[in-house]
């Protein structure tokens, strides 16, 4: 609660200096079109503007600066326009009645979101169950793991266009492709995070089941299984974030038909930069919600559980 | 058919041979712990190959590592070209800008619980947001060339290296700071004799972090535009020409890179944590 005031303080820093930067940053188009409208501007030409600094161009014509913040396809579109958009493509819609027609952000965010989230679930099963076999098969632990570790080091997110290429020539397409992406980034987090997970219990708590004479089943479920929650948890965040940016990224090669991907490459194509930016904002939303839901589980869990007693 | 057998008796006896050096009591010398997982790797490739001959997988869903390893030794200045293009141009010049950006900042800040405890709560937010997808807005301002690459670097890494670094300097103990207040220590010499000394292994985890993020920045980048030259340009154009032999060319020296990349931030931590318990032998 302590941090409400402080953080509402930086948010507003923000925006007071996005509202300032999008001056010089739209001033020259806003001097171009008062100069066609007739306008009386210094510099008079644009030949002359080109070379003369952005903040004295402000400076210079105190008359444009009120157009500079509202002006259409900014090169940087101030927040309320943001917003605006953004409310013309979610809320607006709603109301109309059409939350899934093609115009709006939250068709193309549940484009996104299906795929992360069908993503997610094959990623996280397959790189628990990897985990599983890499704590209890040594050969598995010593060949894996150390490319498991060396995996992340790469940029994966590179071979997100052949994939998507690549299945669509064998007639997969839509969903599946970006799903496998996906998966791919979320797999090597939960791997890594559950095999650390799964051997946390110390050897005394090891030796205390040998003692009783527990099967390797009953350790696993009693006590290997129980102690990797933290980090499961921790490592599906993670995993999570990812699979976002994997099914975003795997929308770019297609061509730009459908998701937030898509919007944002769309949005660059035809330089509407409120578009851009309101998909970004849907994404930043979406990846929002997706965390904070597995950081909600993991409270619940972890209650039941009893780790925070 | 020769193929497919050859590959599943590669791959059966290298995992004979692999569980019994794992299972034995040689697991714990260092030339095994680096050989089973080499030979893991090279039992990859080479079932790769054999299931691509024997199944005769066409060129353009999966090419033979053969073939990779062929185009990568022809192509040498080609992807030499594309790699000073995206990684020094573009990732190490937006990595090194972002993560000494938010070095001072985290520094600047350092006095001020209260601008801490404002941007933590954002900087870890923003550290799990799609930030990638600032690229296209970057490209438009500052053009196809690199500097837009390493502008979308800079965003991408500044956050999660804010974040280890604020963090790191919270680090020593109260008790530490007491003796050095006691040397009569003023603000500066407690931050660069004690607090740095001991962020050190948060900043370096940060630095990590962000190696990663700056090679992932600066290829998905040129994915919205770029000039006729860089990695990320290869990538999808080859791709449309389903020249898969290429890309995967080119997969491999974005691994090689980064692999090296965080190599070489992990030499130099164990060089500068020395003391840590966790660089220890």
């Amino acid at each position: 609660m302590r941090s409400i005031l402080p953080i509402l303080t930086v948010l507003l820093a923000i925006v007071a200096l996005w509202y300032a930067a999008a001056i010089p940053m739209n001033i020259r188009a806003a001097l171009t079109q008062a100069e066609r409208d007739g306008a009386i501007v210094t510099p008079a030409t644009a030949v002359e503007r080109r070379d003369s600094n952005a903040i004295g161009l402000a400076l210079k014509n105190p008359a444009q600066i009120p157009e500079t913040l509202d002006q259409e396809r900014a090169r940087l579109p101030t927040p309320h326009r943001v917003f605006a958009e953004l409310w013309d493509t979610t809320g607006a819609k709603v109301l109309a009645g059409k939350a899934m027609s093609k115009r709006s952000l939250i068709f193309h965010a549940w484009i996104t979101l299906s795929a992360t989230l069908l993503g997610f679930a094959i990623g996280a099963i397959l790189g628990i169950a990897l985990a599983v076999g890499i704590v209890h098969n040594r050969a598995m632990d010593m060949s894996v793991m150390p490319w498991a570790i060396a995996s992340q080091t790469i940029p994966i997110l590179a071979i997100a266009p052949m994939i998507i290429v690549v299945l669509n020539s064998v007639g997969v397409q839509g969903l599946l492709p970006k799903a496998m992406i996906s998966a791919y980034l979320s797999f090597f987090p939960v791997v890594v995070g559950m095999v650390k997970g799964l051997r946390s219990p110390d050897a005394m708590q090891l030796d205390q089941l040998r003692t009783y004479y527990a099967s390797r089943a009953q350790t696993f479920f009693k006590l290997r299984l129980p102690a990797s929650v933290p980090y499961l948890f921790t490592s599906l965040k993670i995993g999570a974030a990812a699979a976002l940016i994997g099914a975003i990224v795997g929308e770019l090669p297609t061509g730009a038909v459908r998701g937030l991907g898509a919007r944002l490459l769309a949005g660059s194509y035809y330089g509407q930069t409120e578009q851009i930016w309101s998909a970004l904002f849907g994404a930043a939303i979406v990846a929002a919600c997706l965390v904070g839901a597995i950081g909600l589980i993991q409270r619940f869990t972890m209650n039941q559980m009893g780790f925070n007693r | 058919m020769i193929w497919l057998a050859f590959a599943a008796a590669f791959w059966a006896g290298a995992w004979w041979l692999n569980s019994r050096i794992a299972n034995s009591s040689l697991a714990r010398q260092r030339w095994a712990q680096l050989f089973v997982p080499v030979l893991f790797g090279v039992t990859i490739l080479v079932v790769w190959e054999c299931v691509v001959r024997g199944l005769q997988v066409p060129l353009v869903i999966l090419p033979a590592p053969s073939l990779i390893g062929a185009r990568f030794a022809a192509e040498i200045p080609i992807l030499w070209a594309d790699f000073l293009q995206t990684f020094v141009k573009g990732a190490l010049s937006g990595y090194i800008i972002g993560c000494g950006a938010a070095f001072l900042t985290a520094i600047a800040i350092d006095r001020s619980e209260f601008l801490q405890r404002g941007l933590l709560p954002v900087g870890n937010f923003v550290a799990a947001l799609p930030i990638i997808g600032t690229a296209p807005i970057l490209v438009m301002w500052f053009g196809f060339d690199w500097q837009s690459k390493a502008a979308v670097v800079v965003i991408m890494v500044f956050f999660p290296m804010l974040v280890n670094t604020v963090q790191g300097l919270a680090e020593s103990s109260a008790m530490q700071r007491d003796l050095m207040r006691t040397y009569g220590a003023g603000y500066w010499p407690t931050l660069l004799k004690l607090r740095l000394p001991a962020a050190m292994p948060f900043i370096f985890n940060g630095l990590k972090i962000s190696s990663t993020l700056a090679l992932i920045g600066a290829i998905v980048a040129e994915f919205f535009g770029s000039p006729v030259v860089g990695m990320g340009f290869r990538i999808s154009t080859s791709v449309g020409q389903l020249a898969l032999d290429m890309v995967w060319a080119e997969i491999t020296v974005a691994a090689i890179a980064g692999s090296l990349f965080y190599g070489a931030v992990a030499l130099i931590e164990r060089g500068v944590t020395f003391w840590h318990p966790s660089q220890r032998r």
